[in-house]
């Protein structure tokens, strides 16, 4: 059952993506960036699903402290790691805007930078997890790095409104940006496209954690004896 | 002298109602049993100054100091070396006590974790701070940088870029003392942690040296104070959880 619906949200999300990509496809070019800004229907998403999977690792780490149920540490794990895909796509696809865009592929400004090292971190996060072997000590460990590192999260967002910066100024949520209706719809469906897969991965890899954890169980016990 | 009676003794004696160090009492002392053990050996001070001064040399081959434009590094140069340096100090803080179960004596004492941890942080703060003191000097006579224009002011970046490096390095050196590769986890972990609070310390230095006071980049100022409030806040919640599980 479990299983089936998560097919069904896979398939949904591939549904809307495809509806989306055919829609996207046939937008016209922007006045001043021509074909190039369609990438931002792909940009925004993958932060909002990274954005999404981050805050729910930090509150499935929070929650391990609390209750020191080790289902929430799988939770914690699956969605950072999911976050440093959806991440490491926010990057690619900014760095293929920027190369038209700007002519070149990164520039060291502070939100790309903060974005870099938030991504460094939750990487560290994932390292300091295969340093550790007891499965206690991992989990809590990794629930304090989790913590630390979400700390730096509003410090990225907010490095776009605190200094001038290279990036784009913010198109929602703002006064400065203007963006079709009909192209916002678009974005709407995209991002809830993204958050559809973001939340099916994040399933499948809790599901794989917690057969891990069951499996170590049944190799503990068999040493046992 | 025969006055004592058997049944005044054991309240003369008993240590029990001896009364309990204040929480200011307790850093105080694990501030000094850290400096005692570092300064008696001077292991992890003299590695860190030693390492400092190399890569000092080291950058000289990178950038020419004689050159204008090094000025407009020589700031960040100066807070890669510390941030260095102070992680062969930060190292140790935590693995001098694992030989005879040092680490398991001071968690079973009667003291809490905040003040463990807050008496090793100061402790680190103060080793660290006298290995930047003598590199500071080195770095001005090796690139010509004037970072005494200011002093006071590179007093201020210094104590406030320093406390940042030493909390962050504190707790994860807390943290990662029992695990594997134990010597790369730490700076994987404290470097990219410590990021906004070493891009503001290098930006203010770059601008005490090149004769500018800190209220130029007032926002940095900002950035590495509201740092160091955050990450010390969320480190003293958060230690007795690593230190206990």
């Amino acid at each position: 059952m479990r299983e089936k619906i998560l097919y069904l949200l896979g398939l949904a999300a591939f549904v809307i993506l495809a509806r989306d990509i055919y829609l996207i496809a046939r937008l016209p070019p922007e006045a001043a960036q021509g074909y190039a800004f369609k990438i931002i229907f792909f940009h925004v998403p993958s932060w909002v699903g990274a954005g999404a999977s981050v805050a729910t690792a930090l509150v499935a780490s929070v929650l391990f402290l609390i209750t020191k149920n080790f289902i929430f540490d799988a939770a914690a794990v699956a969605s950072t790691e999911v976050g440093v895909a959806f991440l490491s796509a926010g990057m690619v696809t900014g760095s293929l805007w920027a190369r038209p865009i700007w002519g070149i592929w990164w520039t060291w400004d502070e939100r790309l930078t903060t974005t870099l090292v938030l991504w460094l971190l939750y990487v560290g996060y994932l390292m300091l997890r295969h340093a550790i072997e007891e499965p206690t000590q991992r989990a809590t460990f990794a629930a304090v790095v989790s913590i630390f590192a979400f700390i730096g999260v509003p410090i990225d967002y907010f490095s776009i409104r605190w200094w001038r910066t290279q990036h784009p100024s913010p198109v929602f949520f703002s006064s400065t940006g203007s963006f079709p209706s009909d192209w916002g719809a678009i974005m709407g469906w995209n991002i809830l496209a993204y958050l559809l897969l973001a939340a099916v991965f994040v399933a499948v890899r809790l599901e794989q954690e917690q057969a891990q954890r069951e499996l170590d169980s049944l190799r503990r016990l068999a040493h046992s004896f | 002298m025969g006055q004592t009676t058997i049944a005044e003794a054991p309240s003369s004696v008993q240590p029990a109602t001896r009364a309990r160090p204040s929480l200011w009492h307790q850093v105080f002392i694990i501030i000094a049993k850290d400096l005692r053990a570092e300064l008696r050996t001077k292991e992890a001070v003299n590695a860190a100054l030693a390492f400092a001064i190399m890569i000092l040399t080291l950058f000289s081959f990178a950038f020419d100091p004689a050159e204008d434009e090094t000025k407009m590094y020589a700031g960040g140069l100066l807070w890669i070396v510390f941030a260095f340096a102070g992680t062969l100090v930060l190292n140790r803080s935590f693995a001098r006590e694992l030989p005879n179960d040092c680490l398991d004596a001071l968690i079973a004492a009667p003291i809490s974790g905040a003040v463990l941890f807050l008496g090793k942080a100061l402790a680190n703060y103060l080793l660290v701070m006298a290995v930047e003191l003598v590199a500071l000097p080195v770095f001005g006579i090796f690139y010509y940088a004037k970072w005494y224009s200011h002093f006071w002011d590179m007093m201020l970046v210094l104590a406030l870029g320093t406390w940042a490096i030493t909390v962050i390095g504190t707790i994860f050196s807390a943290l990662t003392v029992n695990i594997r590769l134990r010597e790369v986890m730490l700076p994987l972990l404290t470097y990219p942690m410590l990021v906004p609070a070493l891009m503001a310390s290098m930006q203010l230095t770059v601008d005490l040296v090149n004769g500018k006071s800190v209220g130029t980049d007032a926002i940095w100022l900002k950035v590495l104070a509201s740092f160091d409030i955050l990450y010390t806040a969320a480190s003293l919640a958060l230690v007795e959880i690593v230190l206990v599980g």
